[in-house]
């Protein structure tokens, strides 16, 4: 490993507050008068006007190596503060590089702001130099997006742009920025964000709609809360803790709503759908009325639509009208806020559900599918390990961030979540690349959390040019690799449904990836056995700048319970031999 | 965690599939629950949909887009300008399932130029135009079967007439198949633009978006 710094080069920045003068400066002072006070971004030709104007601000510039970094690191950024994050990008490639951050930022509503230079309007359908139809390959991907057309509006569409992405159902806005308009004159401070007066999110839901479901609760047999990412969004964590605390209902959760609910309460039965828990998934199977709270229902979850919580009344909280009796039909559509709603139903419930046998059924449900993996004495390492040795040697606000595929679920599985906001992932994408830029920018949000990255060594070679800058911000944050030599997911669905044919799926080479890191200028670690864990982790944890941890695995590891794409979720397989 | 790194692990276990507890009912592919003995396929219908948007530059690549997107049926779609300056009139005709027309309301509705959506379900006053080209070999009977249907002829030559029909959907299928025998060269259709019948209100937008 080397022990050696790279310090960042000394910053000319002059942060004189500067009038403004032109559509650039407007950009800027809208996003200080949101109180932005970090960027992820990539100069280049058509967004440098805006740049010019960053030169004389406070807020804190984070130049990343590739725009799908600066997408991500927004993407996490705003699932840990809240907040949007905000990335910048040129034209042309520079846009088309944010697309699959966009994308997964789309997917998971998480609150983005993402800045496109365009060329200047007159060049607009030229085919100019990098000119991309920037609104319109985003137009599918975002919540909302705008071209702006007068440098002395310009300002105030970026203030748009960000509160759209705050308020109501989170989720990422574009602004294109023609050179023009913001090389163009402007004179007035767009003032605070403002969301436009045809956006009207609704708050509370209807009373009436909210007596009906509290009886429809009160009166349930096996009451369940399948709690979503918008629990996390609406900061209804509390709520959903004491309202499933004081009527002793179990709580099971999407991947996006990993830490809503405490997973060690008696309560919690974790995770359910394709790789939920063995409890979670007979929990949500058997139940007679769910309380849905900020979940779209994603096949991932379900499972085949026919076979999901087929007894069940549905009480479906959402603030997006168009998710509720989307893919699930809601006997109950309670439309409004997770928090303000879930306090309605608060005051509505005159009576807790009579639910003793029921909640009897899942402890012994909990007893009988204990999460486990089988781990012999001797090497290869079993990955569930490594997840749990670097759970127990953290404190429980430590962030966790992963790319896709097997090792994602592995560190769903086998790491404990109490937290909001401590799980980052890329659940509706799946997009792999995406944990190393999320370590990033989680840990600028939340530079006093431990940040620990897994990562599969597939994912980590699609955006581990990122290391250099963790090393150039000196992030101290720690990257794990769970490496076997595989794109371990396509091997393990190659396993079970492709006979076995390992096509593309296995590397006959990975690179080194603690040579890979001390490169960079990170540390780097290589573990091949239990003893060397042990030291990896108290040192890679201990450094204090990025680390990156190569870890060998078992290559023939697979991820369990499994429930195959659009199966039944309370037939779940625990090995492969019961798909 | 709490966790216990130095227990033995066995890896995991517990009641097979056959063996475990089943729920009795089902959903169809709607995610509604059904009786598990009856299998219905659900019922598409026509209708009309009619939104009332910002005229805004690219609302109506936004709006096809989605109904590509999402799969929904189309069967047409007209958008033109209203009686307040800045905002336009797009009148759709879908076929889809209920669920689909409700989800086709509400995922049109998150567009944020689409100030308010409405099926209109109540006998609407809908009407389309039809621009049909066909042989001109026999003037007098074409002009009889274009006054048949209260059109009007645009143009007539020595081998081609035009003439052009208004009218509700199947007024206009029925025009079409009458002008069949004359051999037609060319149509172009518009597509249907509906209002509410009567009094009643087609948008109900307050002042802001008048
Ligand atoms: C960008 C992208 N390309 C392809 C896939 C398809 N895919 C899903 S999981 C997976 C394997 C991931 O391999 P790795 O990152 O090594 O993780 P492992 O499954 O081995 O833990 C692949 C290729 C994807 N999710 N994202």
């Amino acid at each position: 490993m080397s022990g050696e710094q790279k310090q960042a080069p000394a910053d000319a920045t002059d942060t004189t507050p500067k009038p403004i003068e032109t559509g650039a400066d407007a950009v800027v002072r809208a996003l200080e008068n949101a109180g932005v006070e970090h960027l992820f971004g990539v100069q280049g030709g058509a967004i440098m006007p805006v740049y010019d104007a960053l030169y004389h601000s406070e807020m804190h510039h984070i130049t990343m190596a590739h725009e799908q970094g600066a997408s991500h690191a927004a993407d996490a950024y705003g699932i840990v503060s809240g907040e949007p994050g905000i990335c910048l990008a040129t034209s042309g490639p520079g846009a088309t590089n944010l697309v699959t951050g966009l994308a997964d930022s789309n997917m998971d509503s998480d609150p983005v702001v993402a800045l496109t230079g365009q060329v200047p309007t007159d060049f607009v359908g030229s085919d100019a130099f990098q000119e991309t139809d920037t609104v319109g390959v985003t137009g599918p991907v975002t919540k909302a997006n705008f071209f702006a057309d007068d440098s002395r509006t310009v300002g105030r569409d970026v203030g748009t742009a960000f509160a759209l992405a705050e308020h109501g159902r989170q989720g990422p806005t574009l602004v294109d920025l023609p050179k023009d308009v913001t090389n163009g004159p402007a004179e007035e401070d767009p003032g605070e964000p403002r969301t436009p007066t045809t956006y009207n999110p609704p708050e509370t839901a209807a009373p009436d709609a909210v007596a009906e479901a509290a009886v429809a609760l009160a009166a349930a047999d096996k009451p369940l809360i399948l709690a979503g990412g918008g629990v996390i969004k609406a900061e209804a964590c509390e709520e959903l803790r004491s309202f499933a605390i004081e009527h002793e209902i179990p709580v099971v959760t999407t991947m996006p709503g990993i830490g809503s609910f405490p997973e060690d309460h008696e309560l919690s039965l974790e995770m359910a759908g394709m790789h939920g828990t063995g409890y979670a998934n007979m929990a949500i199977t058997m139940t007679d009325c769910m309380l849905a709270i900020g979940t779209r229902f994603d096949d991932r979850l379900t499972g085949g639509i026919e076979t999901f919580a087929p007894d069940a009344e549905i009480i479906h909280v959402d603030i997006d009208p168009a998710e509720v009796s989307k893919n699930i039909e809601a006997d109950y559509p309670l439309i409004g806020d997770a928090k303000a709603v879930l306090t309605q139903l608060q005051t509505a419930m005159d009576r807790s559900p009579s639910a003793d046998e029921w909640r009897e059924q899942c402890q012994q449900w909990k007893a009988e599918y204990p999460m486990d993996y089988a781990a012999p004495e001797d090497e290869p390492i079993k990955p569930q390990y490594v997840v749990e040795a670097y759970d127990l040697a953290t404190d429980d606000d430590t962030i966790v961030t992963t790319g896709v595929g097997q090792h994602q679920m592995w560190a769903c599985q086998y790491w404990s979540y109490t937290e909001p906001r401590t799980w980052v992932s890329s659940h509706g994408l799946g997009t792999m690349g995406y944990g190393l830029p999320a370590a990033i920018g989680a840990k600028v949000a939340a530079p006093d959390q431990d940040v620990v990255c897994f990562d599969g060594d597939g994912s980590f070679l699609m955006t581990c040019q990122e290391l250099s800058v963790a090393v150039r911000e000196n992030l101290d944050i720690t990257v794990v690799v769970l490496n076997n030599a595989a794109i371990g997911m396509v091997r393990q669905w190659q396993d079970a449904f492709f006979g076995e044919r390992h096509m593309a799926s296995e590397y006959p080479w990975v690179p080194e990836f603690d040579k890979l890191a001390e490169a960079f200028g990170a540390a780097g670690f290589r573990v091949d056995t239990y003893d060397e864990l042990g030291d990896a982790v108290e040192e890679s944890l201990a450094y204090d700048g990025p680390s990156v941890v190569d870890v060998h695995i078992d290559p023939e590891e697979n991820v369990y319970p499994m429930v195959p794409s659009g199966g039944d979720n309370g037939l779940f397989a625990l090995a492969e031999d019961q798909l | 965690m709490s966790r216990n790194q130095n227990v033995k692990r066995d890896g995991l276990e517990g009641p097979e599939p056959e063996e475990r507890q089943r729920p009795v009912g089902r959903r169809n592919a709607q995610g509604i629950r059904v009786d598990p003995e009856v299998e219905a396929e659900p019922q598409s219908r026509r209708t009309i949909i009619s939104a009332y948007v910002e005229n805004e530059p690219g609302v109506l690549a936004r709006v096809s887009g989605l109904f590509h997107r999402r799969q929904f049926n189309i069967e047409s779609l007209t958008v033109g300008p209203t009686q307040n300056d800045g905002y336009s009139r797009i009148t759709l005709v879908i076929e889809e399932p209920d669920p689909g027309i409700e989800q086709a309301k509400k995922q049109l509705n998150r567009l944020l130029p689409v100030i308010h959506v409405r099926e209109l379900d109540s006998n609407p006053v809908a009407c389309e135009l039809v621009i049909l080209k066909v042989d001109g070999d026999e003037p007098d009977k074409v002009q009889a079967i274009t006054e048949m249907y209260d059109g009007e002829a645009l143009d007539a030559g020595p081998r081609t007439i035009t003439v052009q029909i208004t009218g509700d959907e199947s007024k206009i299928d029925d025009a079409i198949d009458a002008f069949e025998q004359f051999g037609i060269r060319e149509i172009a259709r518009t597509g249907q633009a509906a209002l509410a019948r009567g009094e009643e209100e087609t948008a109900v937008v307050d002042e802001r978006h008048t």
